[in-house]
């Protein structure tokens, strides 16, 4: 079944129109989107997500980068334009390597085209799925005692259940995370825990945490892929599952906590679609250092100034950040998922996480 | 009956003997240790053929050949296509200290004191007890003469151990062979430095240099014009010395002290002296051979207190901006510097003696940028090498801030780092060095302020580059975005609309908002005379072949409304103005004026001028101004502040 593109074309058209008209009436062409900034981000009270504010940037053809940036985005407009019709998709590495033969609307690195792909769609309110355009498969792992109904390329359902038929490093996780390519069949969980690091889920794979205490683990592989945060966000949702993120101690861990439960500053625009609001921060947190006398690295620069922009970050200004973040300023300290391997390998399955999800009354004890 | 004291010290007191002064004094003199030994010997050498070639007015050819042999002996061999010298005299110029026809002349010249040349044979008698070969030709059509010489070093004369002639190819020259002892390992370095340096401020010598190896290095000449020829002064009362003074007056052949002043000093008229003698209360028709000591005394002070006129300063031969350009850039090509540029100060006086100031500045390039700046010194077309940190050239340039033009310098002060080179010259009558070797200037304020003068004017002139090179990759930007970028745009937006390409002229005014000045610097070859603008009546000098420089200034009018400005061209005073269009407004030797007619919008202005009397790349880059428009309007010139 092929879906209808009108809408996309259509908002696609009306980019290369501004362009066009503005030209054509002795205008400077330029284009507005909202700032993508931490400054301009707003709690929107509907959602309950982190979105854009009312900033807007502008892009004018009026300075030399302008006018590069604007001549981009008419080449990748008409590119996408071009797929649609041609009923393709890439990759956004395949893209940028197209973009190569764009002349001087080339790209100097990907990261900049990637940075424009999402420019438009916040221009015109589409996903980069819209766009036919898709990351890399980013293979982050999913174990737990539940069941994914998968269209398979071959456009047959496959059912996988994520314990009995996958092996120890788990279900990998698409890059296409929409209904139209999973959905979800039987769950029995008390909750999701995401994980940061792969160490640390290999070691709760290995000490059947996901069946002794009835967990569903994800790997989220560092700051997760838009996919991986679809992914929790629709089993959370659709499944009624708690989430809960487990991460190393330090200023850079709690932003993956932030892109997960509020929206990351650079996909606010589609907070909705990605961000579990409900999602709660397990730990390890600045206390946990000094209630299990974890062993820690001290703080570099780098890791106080991060912490001090947190203090000003509107996504993390509630009491629970604001005292954990001070609390370690005034430590100096920071530590790792792992380093509760000090206590020996079961310490975090056996003590650690049954006494954090008492305390946090997900299990009683 | 005890011996007279007197008559037992007399005993002991005898004359000192020239190698024995010598010997005591040989630091001081550049001989102190056999690696400067080295430097000096080649250094008086090639100064001594400067002065006799220019005195001549032959344009030098200099060989300098070094050989070395292993025992710690060098062989000296410096020739000249100069005049030659008359046998009679071979000896006692290369034989005999404190000989010499420049010390008595005031006038600017290198060597001064008579001291050099036969202070590297005494060197190397006294060091090696080698005797010294002077080959001298001074006609096309007679042979040479060879003189081989020791000096006496008790009488202070040339002892001539033989004298014969023979063939010889050129047409005139001298050639010295000189055995010394001295360090080449360690002395090659400066040799080099030395001639490079003397070839940047002597753009009209030529210098080869052969080195022990058989390495030949070529030091072309860069220009075929000799300096001119300096005129001989009087000495003037402010710099006169009482025993001077005394001195002159007994010789003079003036009856009446009135007469005598006139005669004897510059700047002294009827009004002047009649001063001095009121001021001295000293009779005006004394005689000069007569008078007492404290008279001398009284007429000493009174010049100090009348106020005389400067002395003229035409007696100063300045290399000029132009040609201090073009050698350095002739010598610093392996560098490839970014900019050379050069400053010129008029001719001041310090103690009754002109002197002038010329420096330049070469950046950029493949210059080290971590290292404090080279600073090359000069004094009447001599290289300073030693006791830069003395200098009063070395304290002006440290008393600048050189931090906002681009240079490294702890808390503003001391010499500055970056990717530069800095140029003095002083040119003077009498060049106040603070000791006999000659390697430092005196701390003399007025010549502090005018090397910082001319310093600040070069340092305005850097600025102004950087202004300029970050301007142009503005200008740069902005062509690239209206040619190339926005037509882009355009034609990409109407094929996915599918419709026709707009008229991109009114954006790209709006986009540009300004009046945009650019311009292109070409050479010609010609063997035509240069065609004299219309403004000057006097035809200009007879040129059988040369470069013609041409100046393109393409103005257009990127504002919404139209324009009506003065532009201003900077041209080079030496540079002969040829044709120009449109017909400019004024020609002086420093500029050419235009007022524009009014530039329409999106209006173009082509504007030519050429330039003959110059060199290929001698005029690399315009120096553009405007006059009765908003500067903010301008990119590609500055605001014009007057004459």
């Amino acid at each position: 079944m092929s879906r209808d593109y009108t809408k996309v074309i259509n908002s696609i058209d009306s980019i290369a129109s501004k362009v066009y008209n503005d030209l054509e009436s002795s205008e400077i062409p330029n284009l507005k989107l909202p700032t993508r900034t931490r400054s301009n981000i707003r709690f929107d009270d509907k959602l309950n997500v982190w979105k854009y504010g009312k900033n807007v940037t502008e892009r004018s053809a009026k300075s030399l980068d302008g006018a590069y940036m604007m001549l981009r985005t008419m080449y990748m407009v008409d590119f996408i334009k071009d797929m649609i019709k041609a009923n393709k998709s890439s990759t956004l590495r395949e893209m940028y390597y197209i973009s190569e033969g764009w002349d001087l609307a080339k790209f100097n690195s990907q990261p900049e085209s990637d940075s424009l792909a999402e420019d438009l769609e916040v221009i015109t309110n589409c996903m980069r799925e819209d766009f036919k355009l898709r990351p890399e498969e980013d293979g982050a792992r999913v174990i737990g005692n539940f069941t994914i109904e998968e269209m398979t390329r071959n456009k047959t359902k496959k059912k996988i259940h994520c314990q009995d038929d996958v092996g120890d490093s788990g279900y990998s996780i698409p890059y296409n995370v929409e209904p139209e390519k999973i959905s979800f069949k039987g769950a029995d969980a008390d909750f999701v825990l995401a994980i940061e690091t792969g160490g640390m889920f290999d070691r709760l794979v290995e000490n059947g945490f996901d069946t002794s205490n009835r967990a569903i683990l994800v790997h989220l592989k560092g700051q997760p892929a838009r996919s991986t945060r679809r992914f929790i966000k629709r089993l959370t949702e659709e499944k009624k599952i708690p989430v809960l993120v487990f991460t190393d101690c330090d200023p850079w861990s709690y932003r993956i906590f932030g892109s997960v439960a509020y929206g990351a500053i650079k996909t606010a625009h589609i907070s909705e679609y990605l961000a579990t609001p409900a999602a709660q921060y397990l730990g390890v947190t600045p206390s946990d250092i000094e209630n299990y006398k974890l062993p820690t690295d001290k703080l570099t620069k780098e890791d106080i100034n991060a912490l001090k922009s947190e203090l000003s970050d509107p996504r993390f200004q509630d009491s629970f950040w604001k005292h954990e973040i001070k609390l370690q300023l005034s430590l100096g300290k920071k530590s790792e998922q792992q380093a509760l391997a000090k206590y020996g390998l079961d310490y975090v399955t056996d003590t650690y996480l049954p006494e954090k999800l008492a305390e946090m009354g997900i299990v009683k004890k | 009956m005890p011996e007279v004291i007197a008559h037992k010290l007399a005993e002991k007191q005898k004359e000192i003997s020239v190698a024995e002064f010598f010997e005591r004094n040989k630091h001081i003199l550049g001989f102190g240790n056999p690696t400067r030994a080295l430097l000096t010997s080649v250094k008086e050498g090639v100064d001594n053929v400067l002065d006799a070639c220019e005195e001549s007015g032959i344009l030098p050819d200099i060989y300098v050949e070094i050989r070395n042999h292993e025992d710690g002996e060098c062989k000296l061999i410096v020739e000249d296509n100069g005049p030659g010298i008359v046998k009679k005299q071979i000896p006692h110029i290369f034989g005999r200290l404190l000989y010499g026809s420049r010390f008595h002349a005031i006038r600017q010249s290198r060597g001064q004191q008579g001291i050099g040349i036969s202070a590297v044979v005494l060197y190397g008698q006294l060091t090696t007890g080698k005797h010294a070969k002077v080959i001298s030709k001074i006609q096309e059509d007679r042979p040479a003469t060879v003189t081989k010489l020791a000096i006496d070093t008790n009488k202070n004369r040339a002892e001539v151990i033989s004298q014969d002639i023979m063939h010889w190819d050129k047409p005139s020259g001298t050639r010295l062979e000189v055995s010394i002892v001295a360090d080449y390992n360690r002395g090659k370095r400066f040799v080099y430095d030395y001639l490079q340096s003397v070839s940047i401020v002597n753009p009209h010598a030529q210098i080869t240099y052969k080195e022990p190896d058989g390495a030949e290095h070529l030091f072309e000449r860069t220009s075929d014009v000799l300096p001119a020829k300096c005129i001989e002064i009087k000495p003037h009362p402010y710099g006169v010395e009482l025993g001077t003074l005394i001195k002159l007056a007994k010789h003079s052949k003036s009856r009446k002290l009135s007469s005598f002043l006139k005669s004897e000093f510059s700047s002294m008229g009827d009004r002047t002296t009649n001063a001095v003698c009121e001021k001295a209360q000293l009779d005006k028709g004394l005689d000069p051979k007569k008078m007492s000591r404290e008279q001398f005394l009284a007429l000493h002070k009174a010049f100090k207190n009348v106020k005389i006129m400067a002395p003229s300063t035409d007696c100063i031969s300045p290399i000029g901006e132009t040609l201090i350009k073009r050698s350095l850039k002739h010598e610093t090509q392996e560098i490839s510097p970014e900019f050379i540029v050069t400053a010129s100060r008029p001719a001041s006086v310090y103690s009754g003696n002109p002197f002038q100031i010329e420096v330049g500045i070469v950046y950029g390039g493949s210059l080290p940028k971590d290292k404090t700046v080279k600073l090359m010194r000069f004094a009447n077309r001599v290289p300073l090498l030693y006791q830069q940190g003395d200098c009063i050239s070395t304290s002006a340039i440290s008393s600048i801030d050189w931090r906002r033009y681009g240079l490294e310098q702890s808390s503003g002060k001391g010499i500055p780092s970056g990717p530069a080179m800095f140029l003095t010259h002083i040119s003077s009558t009498l060049i106040p060095f603070t000791s006999e070797s000659k390697e430092a200037i005196a701390d003399i304020p007025e010549i502090e302020n005018e090397v910082k003068l001319a310093f600040r004017e070069c340092a305005r002139k850097v600025q102004s580059h950087i202004n300029k090179k970050v301007r142009r990759v503005k200008t740069r930007e902005k062509f690239e975005l209206i040619t190339k970028i926005l037509p882009e745009i355009a034609k990409k937006s109407s094929k996915m609309l599918d419709k026709p390409v707009p008229s991109l002229d009114k954006v790209i005014t709006k986009i540009m908002d300004v009046v945009w000045i650019e311009d292109l610097i070409e050479y010609e070859k010609t063997s035509v005379k240069p065609v004299q603008s219309t403004l000057f009546d006097d035809s200009s000098e007879k040129r059988e072949e040369g470069w013609i420089t041409k100046s393109t200034i393409m103005v257009v009018n990127y504002k919404n409304k139209p324009q009506k400005f003065n532009l201003y061209a900077v041209i080079p005073e030496d540079a002969v103005v040829g044709t120009v269009t449109p017909k400019p407004t004024k020609i002086t030797d420093n500029y050419i004026k235009w007022n524009l007619d009014t530039i329409s919008p999106a209006d173009k202005r082509d504007i030519c001028f050429e330039l003959a009397g110059l060199e290929k790349e001698d005029f690399d880059e315009n120096d553009l101004y405007v006059e009765n428009i908003n500067l903010s309007y301008i990119i590609g010139a500055d605001k014009w502040e007057g004459d």
